[in-house]
């Protein structure tokens, strides 16, 4: 089948039924987005489907067709990152780093459509990614940052 | 702090090396008396010397051989190094180099065998990243690494260009001759391999850091913000196939049979490979390697232990006896004698199993050749796991390569290596295929060698409006014994994590007994973030605070009053500052409470204040104080209190394992949640440097976390909480 990936048309031939994530990962090599739980509870493999945030595990592949499919490697670069990412290298958001790809799309896309969020907007989107290092005060300040690295652009 | 600079050969000897290309700088192995004879032969200086810093015409590369699993300690070795090398650690090379003796840990043995550690260690080369170790072990060690490697350099320059080298400098990556020339080190290292090593150097003094002490950049800020990091599990090699398996959660227990004809059949499946703890498959890709391996009808072997919670719960009452009495090393005056009078409080506390779930599953890439066997991991423990699997395989030893990779997390689960065993075993199965072994969560969360539960029994007594006797009782089982016998180094004698967190703490009691009864293995157990201070900690500091109360003392004042450790006392008194402390009752409804625990030599005070709501209690502010001696890195010692005091929290809210026919019932993150953000307060954290001795940060503000929460909930309730998780017995936000 067909994928629209990065804004790149790839070739799988797997089944309907694989998670778009396991896809990603073994079969294409995009390994930024990872795997934690597989049930929906850790959100490590957060991607953007249509721009929104999805859970890539819970999405077969086959449910996909023409939708554009973003991951952490299609947002930004260590060259040129996005200004979430840059706004999570300024504060030093990483400690294992593990589920960061999952935070970073997840607040990228809460910013897209929430520019300017509470700080209980902040609660409500963030909370179905964990982070196991405990990293979720840094992830406030760089959502904040970001906030205003964007409203200044 | 203490009188660093003099130190300079404290039982290592830092030395050169010529390499292909140019110089590597670092510790020589064992300097026996007796000539080491394959020194006579060797053409390449690497066997014989440990480097840290290698330079070569391609560049500078510096070596870090203590395990990054999220704490930072790349970066913080990487800058120890280069604060007195001169470059800059953004743009050099970075490796965990190979395992070897050389890089052994005198810190972390140090704990259980005070004094014992630096010569101990060095005999067993025991290469273990763990204790919050990293810096205390390093940070003299590798500045006078590179401080020997700058000054050979400079030495070198000084004969190339017939200088004095008094009037050389140097600066990021250079020797700056007089004139203002730069000379690199990568044009000077062939030369410098080939000096005697300056090896008197005096180490700089702190007023002159350039890195030390102040905000360091991580170096692997930007690849962990762009997806671009690879760790273990992304590990990708041509013609890789993908493996997982499913072993007896009654871990040691076996396999009875299986039927796997269904899964032999099923789309993308290679091989089901008979493993000793179970059954893998090997497939075309991680997912059909899953979905296979559920498919296999497994009948286990029962476990040697007992099969569940309730039972092992049993077992811990039964060994609170006399005769099982295994460690008592704090019996200041007699409670005995106290308790004959007066009114004696008692209560019991337990703490639960708990698993350490980083969020990388264990993994491991193993690629099995006639040549040699390769690992590709993430570890705490490089050298035993080539012992184990030298053993394991009959291969020698020196075909065991063990290549490192970066960590998803740890928080002391890459102490046990039963999964990297296991990739061996399914690789061996497939000689030449590379094999990348991936465990489900469910897989991870049934074998992870748990924080052991333990059960504490506590007596005390107040005279007027002071704390007079405190007795504890501690129950579980040795972990020392369990975990140190997987590695080969059989504990003997008593096991002081039995009473680690209760008995070492700064206080003075009238009459203060802790002692240590230890139970049988049951679920194999191992250290989990901050060890045995997790629990003990927690015990000993709830109680005080019942104690505290009964007497209607002030928490804070109180633990001042008995405080008998200078530095301790200043964290308390400090904690009391910043928390604009004025008592445990702030107004209806609200609780404040404080907990003290100094583990791994450090002391920490924490404050916390909660709101009971019509939803539960909810967790507004937590106020740190720790004394580390000297803070090196303030933006990532931040980040490390802010991550042991949310797991702290976040374990002691909701979160255990409960063993129900050997397996734990909690198999992913929906029944074992921790903390998440919205339940994340408002931390604030302040670093002191009294102390005498530099130490480490990833462990000890984790232990203080617990009891300070469930001291503020019955400030604000009335309420006790003496089981973890307090989810059993309150709601939370
Ligand atoms: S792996 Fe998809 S939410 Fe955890
Ligand atoms: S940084 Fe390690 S899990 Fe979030």
């Amino acid at each position: 089948m067909k994928l629209n990936i990065n804004g790149e048309e790839r070739e799988v031939e797997v089944p309907n039924e694989m998670p778009l994530l396991w896809v990603l990962r073994d079969e294409l090599g995009l390994s930024g987005t990872k795997y934690g739980c597989g049930i929906a509870q850790c959100g490590a493999c957060t991607v953007h489907l249509n721009g929104m945030a999805v859970r890539s595990c819970q999405i077969p592949v086959g449910a996909i067709g023409t939708s554009s499919v973003t991951t952490i490697e299609g947002i930004g670069t260590p060259d040129e990152p996005h200004p979430v990412q840059q706004a999570w290298i300024d504060d030093q958001v990483a400690q294992c780093g593990y589920c960061q790809s999952g935070q970073i799309m997840q607040a990228a896309s809460m910013l897209k459509m929430n520019p300017n969020p509470s700080d209980e907007d902040i609660d409500k989107a963030m909370s179905g990614n964990l982070c196991r290092c405990g990293s979720y005060p840094r992830i406030r300040e760089a959502i904040r940052r970001a906030v205003k690295n964007i409203t200044e652009a | 702090m203490g009188k660093l600079k003099t130190i300079t050969r404290r039982g290592f000897l830092v030395g050169s090396a010529a390499i292909a290309g140019g110089a590597a700088f670092g510790v020589y192995n064992f300097k026996t008396p007796i000539k080491n004879p394959l020194l006579a032969d060797l053409k390449n200086g690497e066997v014989a010397l440990t480097p840290f810093i290698k330079i070569t015409s391609d560049g500078v590369t510096l070596i870090t051989p203590r395990a990054d699993k999220g704490q930072g300690s790349y970066s913080m070795q990487m800058y120890l190094l280069a604060e007195e090398l001169d470059v800059d650690p953004l743009t050099v090379q970075q490796t965990p180099g190979k395992p070897d003796a050389a890089y052994y840990n005198g810190v972390v043995i140090d704990e259980g065998a005070p004094g014992l550690g630096e010569i101990v260690g060095k005999l067993t080369g025991m290469q273990i990243t763990g204790g919050s170790s990293t810096v205390p072990d390093m940070f003299v060690r590798l500045r006078y690494a590179g401080a020997v490697a700058r000054e050979t350099l400079k030495l070198a320059a000084a004969n190339k260009f017939g200088a004095d080298v008094a009037s050389l400098k140097t600066e990021n990556g250079s020797v700056v001759l007089a004139d203002g020339r730069r000379v690199p080190y990568t044009e000077l290292a062939s030369a410098a391999a080939s000096i005697e090593p300056v090896q008197d150097v005096t180490l700089r003094d702190e007023k002159q850091w350039r890195y030390l002490g102040k905000n360091m950049q991580r170096v692997d800020i930007t690849p962990k913000s762009t997806g671009t990091e690879q760790y273990g599990i992304d590990k990708r090699m041509k013609g890789m196939l993908f493996a997982t398996v499913r072993a007896n959660p009654a871990m040691g227990a076996g396999v009875a049979s299986y039927d796997a004809s269904k899964a032999e059949q099923m789309l993308g499946v290679e091989k089901v490979v008979s493993i000793q703890s179970g059954v893998a498959v090997i497939a075309t890709n991680t997912w059909l390697a899953f979905q296979a391996a559920n498919a296999i009808d497994i009948v286990w072997n029962n476990g040697s232990f007992p099969s569940s919670s309730a039972e092992m719960w049993r077992v811990l009452e039964d060994h609170a006896k006399p005769e099982f009495q295994n460690v008592q090393r704090k019996s200041d005056g007699d409670v005995d004698v106290a308790f004959e009078s007066g009114e004696v409080l008692e209560a019991e506390y337990r703490a639960p199993h708990l698993a350490h779930a980083p969020l990388e599953p264990m993994n491991a890439v193993v690629l099995v050749t006639d040549e040699a066997i390769d690992i590709w991991t993430g570890t705490q423990i490089p050298r035993f796991i080539e012992d184990h699997v030298a053993a394991a395989t009959g291969r020698d030893k020196t075909e065991i390569r063990l290549h490192v990779e970066p960590m998803g997390g740890s928080f002391g689960r890459r102490l046990e290596d039963t999964y990297v065993l296991q990739a061996v075993e399914i690789a061996q199965a497939m000689k030449g295929t590379p094999v990348k072994m991936t465990w489900s969560r469910e897989e991870d969360m049934a074998h992870d060698y748990p924080r052991p539960m333990a059960l504490a029994k506590a007596k005390g007594k107040v005279s007027g409006k002071q704390i007079d006797a405190l007795k504890l009782d501690l129950v579980s089982a040795s972990l020392m014994g369990s975990q140190m016998g997987r590695l080969g180094l059989p504990a003997a004698g008593p096991d002081a994590m039995l009473t680690t967190g209760a008995d070492d703490q700064p206080f003075a009691f009238n009459h203060y007994q802790v002692t240590g009864y230890k139970a049988p293995e049951m679920v194999p157990i191992s250290s989990w973030r901050s060890v045995a201070a997790s629990q003990n900690g927690f015990f000993h500091e709830c109680f005080i605070d019942e104690l505290v109360s009964q007497a209607g003392a002030d928490p804070i004042a109180e633990r001042i009053r008995l405080c008998n450790d200078e530095v301790s006392r200043k964290v308390l008194e400090e904690v009391a500052q910043i928390s604009a402390w004025s008592g445990a009752n702030p107004e209806q409804g609200r609780g404040r409470g404080v907990a003290f625990v100094r583990s791994f030599g450090v002391p920490v005070a924490e404050v916390i204040d909660v709101t009971m709501t019509d939803d539960g209690i909810r967790i507004d502010n937590v106020f740190v104080v720790a004394d580390v001696g000297k803070v090196l890195d303030p933006i990532n010692f931040e980040a490390q209190v802010y991550g042991a005091v949310i797991y702290g929290l976040g374990h002691a809210i909701n979160s255990e394992l409960t063993y129900e026919n050997y397996k734990p019932q909690q198999t992913n993150y929906h029944t074992y949640q921790g903390m998440r953000l919205y339940q994340t307060p408002n931390i604030v954290v302040k670093g002191l440097e009294n102390a005498e001795k530099i130490r480490g940060i990833g462990e000890p503000g984790l232990p203080p976390a617990a009891p300070a929460l469930a001291n503020a909930i019955f400030a604000a309730t009335g309420k006790r909480m003496r089981e973890m998780p307090f989810n059993k017995h309150i709601d939370f936000v």
